[in-house]
């Protein structure tokens, strides 16, 4: 391999890893502070021992978030060198803005939250978690509008003397039509994250008839934010498609491995057989379904790959312009697949339980419990399925990803970062679900009677 | 002034502000194991700084964001020309925020010991990698006329800039042991007190050469004034430490810290990485930069957002403002 597709390979790994903690941290983050309002609002107990018990668990996967984010802000300047004098004018603003509007606000107010129990006001405490939730959605829309540009640059002139894209209206880059679809999507999908943890943990406890005075509402809130955000998935997931094949007609053609225009266009649930072009075994299509998705009418025509990759060359010059098209099929199909999955559980554990209810039925708890795996391989499926589709793009009609490559790091030195960071993420990686696991078995944790002592004399309610 | 200087010292307030804030609580890492002889002391230290390392590490994702923002061409080539000793910084900023965040999730002897030396490692190593990291700027590197590395991994390691890694680790150790005094009482703080007094000496030999070395190598009369100055408030550091004043021996630190940063700038303006195989070569403020108005749009949101950033962190130094003691820390 040489240092392109490591460089590729190693940007894909390590960007996946850091968005399995990412969309938790989002979605429970919101979910904490929640159950944490409940309690200040009714002063009721049990959520209290939610907020602690939820809190722990939110924690243990935000260290992780928090030491994979610091390796992306470097890694454009280390293995994409050229990437980054081409489109830093530009690109490099939304991530400086993301530092000083969402990292500060995030790690300052967590700080707070987590040594602050006794220090501060009930309520100062509680906006405390109320803004690194906010931050950590001001960080998702401007690294979202960074990605957005490179699906859809906007806003920009390239200067041919600079040999770069120059920005001229941050305006246009940061309400960028994708970004207004991307970051509802994403953040739909992050709260359905969060609420399938919840569902989850909340399965195991129930199962064993643990603690149901907290875990019951837990499954509840968990399972109807995996509907709610689900259905917003749903809604934004299909306004993004269509925008997708208005910007990247070609990926729409390699997301349904479409080769020849067509209309009106059916879907294909699955295929089997290769996804070349040629004659297929067999597949399950439902009639017009990928019209609509692509442009809203039934009727509506699709371009295929062939008539795009014509068109293309006139437009760019010879060269292939196809993405790696079974990738791209499979890909839009298991994010899809794996969310629906997730709601289809969410919506059994709300049926089973419902009006105070329980089940004995040990397989539906288990399928409960595995639920928190469906989220986190859709979204990761759904990144996978959008930077994919847009190769050989890395920014889309502009600059190739083989153009933007380091030029003086060797492949040498780009698989020592590939193969020593993938191995210290993977020690990681076990270390984080230990953890998880073994606080997630302890359950929630009874709340000390008010200590007798002066404030001043109380050992800390919380210290490392 | 123009913008491109405006921002070239924006960048250097950033990278000041990231070595005064992280440069203490790499200083309490690295003194982990020296300072903190059971566990119940080392979780006294590693709370000294608990609610705050996360939000001083930020400055250095901003510093990052806003030369990529700022001067694309400077953060390409200094990422990927020092690609290795970067990586090994990852590499320890990484496994120090997990232990910090695990260390106590586990009981047992083995679990502990391990992530204390994380913490340790993980400390030293960032310590001295951005000394000698800016030791090279300074001093120029092979850039070729695409304004890229050409030199190797161990050209990076000449006398000089490793004595820029031994100031930043000695500057950083000595802050964090005063941060200590400062932090924390009784028995601890009167250990940490003469502990930084011990470091001290050889602090100021090694400082006052690797700045010697800088004013005379690198010749710039704001630079030098800037180097003496450092040097003056690095001996008051001392002597207020001597009289057991914590808090203006950490403010002298600090302020030692922050003036040989600017010194540094100073000293490299109007370059931002100059080029050791030809002038021509060099990156400037003028040929890294950004266009005027990309330039003009982050001026607002920096002049907009930061003084907000500085209240609130400012504040939460205020609300942790107490000093620990060993029986305040929860069996
Ligand atoms: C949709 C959301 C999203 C996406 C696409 C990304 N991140 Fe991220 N990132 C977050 C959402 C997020 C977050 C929710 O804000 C995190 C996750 C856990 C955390 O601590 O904050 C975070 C942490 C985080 C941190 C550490 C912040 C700290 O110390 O507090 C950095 C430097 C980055 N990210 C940088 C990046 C870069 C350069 C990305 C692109 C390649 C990226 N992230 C993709
Ligand atoms: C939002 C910020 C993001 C930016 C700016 C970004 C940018 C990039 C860049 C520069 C590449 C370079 C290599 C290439 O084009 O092949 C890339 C590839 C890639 N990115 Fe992203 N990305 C972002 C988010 C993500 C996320 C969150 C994921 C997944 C969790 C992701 C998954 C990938 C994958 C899988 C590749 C590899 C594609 C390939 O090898 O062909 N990206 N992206
Ligand atoms: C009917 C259901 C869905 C549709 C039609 C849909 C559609 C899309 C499309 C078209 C993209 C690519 C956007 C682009 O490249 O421009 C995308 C990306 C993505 N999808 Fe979905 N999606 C659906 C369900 C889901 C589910 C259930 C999840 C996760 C729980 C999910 C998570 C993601 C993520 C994380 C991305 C990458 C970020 C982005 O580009 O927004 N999607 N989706």
């Amino acid at each position: 391999m040489d240092a392109l597709d490591l460089a590729r390979w190693q940007f894909g790994v390590i960007t996946v890893y850091h968005f399995l903690f990412v969309p938790i941290t989002i979605g429970m983050s919101v979910l904490v502070a929640g159950l944490q309002t409940a309690w200040v609002r009714t002063g009721k107990e049990q959520y209290l021992r939610a907020t602690k018990f939820w809190g722990k668990l939110f924690l243990i996967n935000f260290a992780i978030g928090v030491v994979t984010g610091i390796v992306q802000e470097f890694q454009f300047g280390m293995n994409w060198s050229d990437y980054s004098r081409f489109v830093g004018d530009i690109f490099g603003a939304p991530l400086a803005i993301e530092g000083l509007l969402a990292f500060f606000l995030e790690s300052t107010f967590l700080g707070l939250w987590i040594f602050g129990w006794d220090k501060l006001p009930k309520k100062i405490h509680l906006a405390t978690i109320w803004l690194a939730a906010l931050g950590t959605w001001l960080s998702a829309y401007f690294i979202l509008a960074a990605n957005s540009w490179m699906q859809h640059p906007v806003g920009y002139e390239f200067n041919e003397a600079r040999g770069r894209a120059e920005l001229k209206s941050i305006g246009a880059v940061l309400t960028n039509s994708t970004t207004l679809v991307t970051f509802p999507h994403t953040i739909t999908a992050c709260l359905l994250t969060g609420g399938a943890v919840l569902v989850a943990v909340s399965a195991w406890h129930l199962k064993r008839r643990n603690q149901e005075d907290v875990f019951r509402p837990s499954l509840k809130l968990g399972a109807w934010v995996v509907l709610i955000a689900g259905v917003g998935v749903l809604i934004t997931g299909d306004l993004q498609a269509r925008i997708m094949t208005e910007q990247q007609p070609m990926k729409m053609a390699a997301a349904e491995a479409l080769y020849n225009t067509d209309k009106p266009a059916s879907f294909s649930i699955f295929t089997i057989g290769s996804l070349n072009g040629d004659e297929e075994v067999a597949s399950v299509r439902i009639p017009s379904l990928l019209s609509f998705m692509a442009t809203g009418s039934p009727n509506g025509e699709v371009e295929g790959i062939n008539n795009l990759q014509q068109e293309y060359e006139q437009k760019y010059g010879a060269g292939d312009y196809k993405p790696y098209v079974p990738v791209t099929y499979w890909s839009f199909r298991l994010m899809i697949g794996f969310g629906g999955l997730a709601m289809l559980v969410a919506l059994a554990a709300l049926w089973f339980t419902r009006g105070g209810r329980t089940t004995t039925n040990r397989w539906l708890w288990l399928a409960g419990i595995f639920a928190i795996g469906a989220p986190l391989a859709a979204n990761s499926f759904g990144w996978i399925f959008t930077e994919m589709g847009r190769q050989p793009w890395s920014v889309f009609g502009v600059l190739k990803t083989a153009d933007g490559v380091s030029p003086s790091v060797g492949a040498g030195t780009v698989a020592t970062s590939f193969i020593g960071l993938t191995l210290l993420y993977g020690v990681l990686a076990v270390i984080e679900v230990g953890l998880f696991v073994k606080y997630a078995k302890a359950g929630a944790p009874e709340i000390p009677p008010e200590s007798e002592a002066e404030p001043e004399d109380r050992p800390l309610t919380f210290a490392y | 002034m123009e913008l491109t200087t405006v921002w070239f010292a924006l960048i250097a307030i950033l990278w000041a502000g990231y070595f005064l804030l992280d440069g203490f609580d790499f200083g309490v890492g690295i003194l982990l194991p020296i300072l903190g002889r059971d566990d119940r002391e080392r979780r006294l230290l590693i709370n000294t700084i608990g609610p705050v390392w996360d939000g001083n590490e930020v400055w250095l994702l901003v510093a990052g964001g806003a030369t990529f923002a700022a001067f694309p061409e400077w953060y390409a080539t200094l990422f990927s020309g020092f690609y290795l000793p970067l990586l090994l910084i990852l590499v320890a900023l990484i496994i120090r925020g997990v232990a910090f965040e695990y260390r106590g999730k586990r009981t047992g002897e083995q679990w502990k010991q391990r992530w204390d030396w994380s913490i340790f490692v993980g400390s030293l190593l960032p310590a001295l990698l951005w000394g000698v990291a800016f030791g090279n700027i300074v001093r120029g590197v092979r850039l070729d006329e695409h304004h890229e590395y050409v030199g190797t991994f161990f050209n990076l390691l000449n006398p000089y800039s490793l004595l820029g890694g031994l100031t930043t680790l000695t500057l950083f150790t000595l802050h964090g042991a005063v941060f200590l005094a400062l932090k924390t009482d009784g028995d601890m703080r009167q250990r940490a007190n003469a502990l930084a007094a011990k470091i001290g000496i050889p602090a100021v030999v090694i400082a006052a050469a690797f700045l010697l070395w800088t004013a005379i190598a690198h010749f710039d009369g704001v630079g030098v004034v800037l180097f003496a100055l450092a040097a003056v408030a690095l001996i008051a550091a001392l002597v207020a430490n001597r009289l057991g004043r914590e808090g203006w021996a950490f403010i002298a630190t600090g302020i030692t810290l922050v003036l040989a940063v600017f010194g540094l700038f100073v000293t490299l303006f109007p370059n931002v990485m100059p080029s050791s195989i030809a002038d021509a070569n060099s990156l400037n403020v003028d040929n890294a930069s950004s266009t005027p108005y990309t330039l003009k749009v982050m001026t607002w949101v920096a002049v907009f957002f930061t003084p907000i950033v500085l209240l609130y962190q400012g504040w939460t130094y205020w609300v942790f403002r107490k000093r620990l003691t060993v029986e305040k820390i929860p069996v």
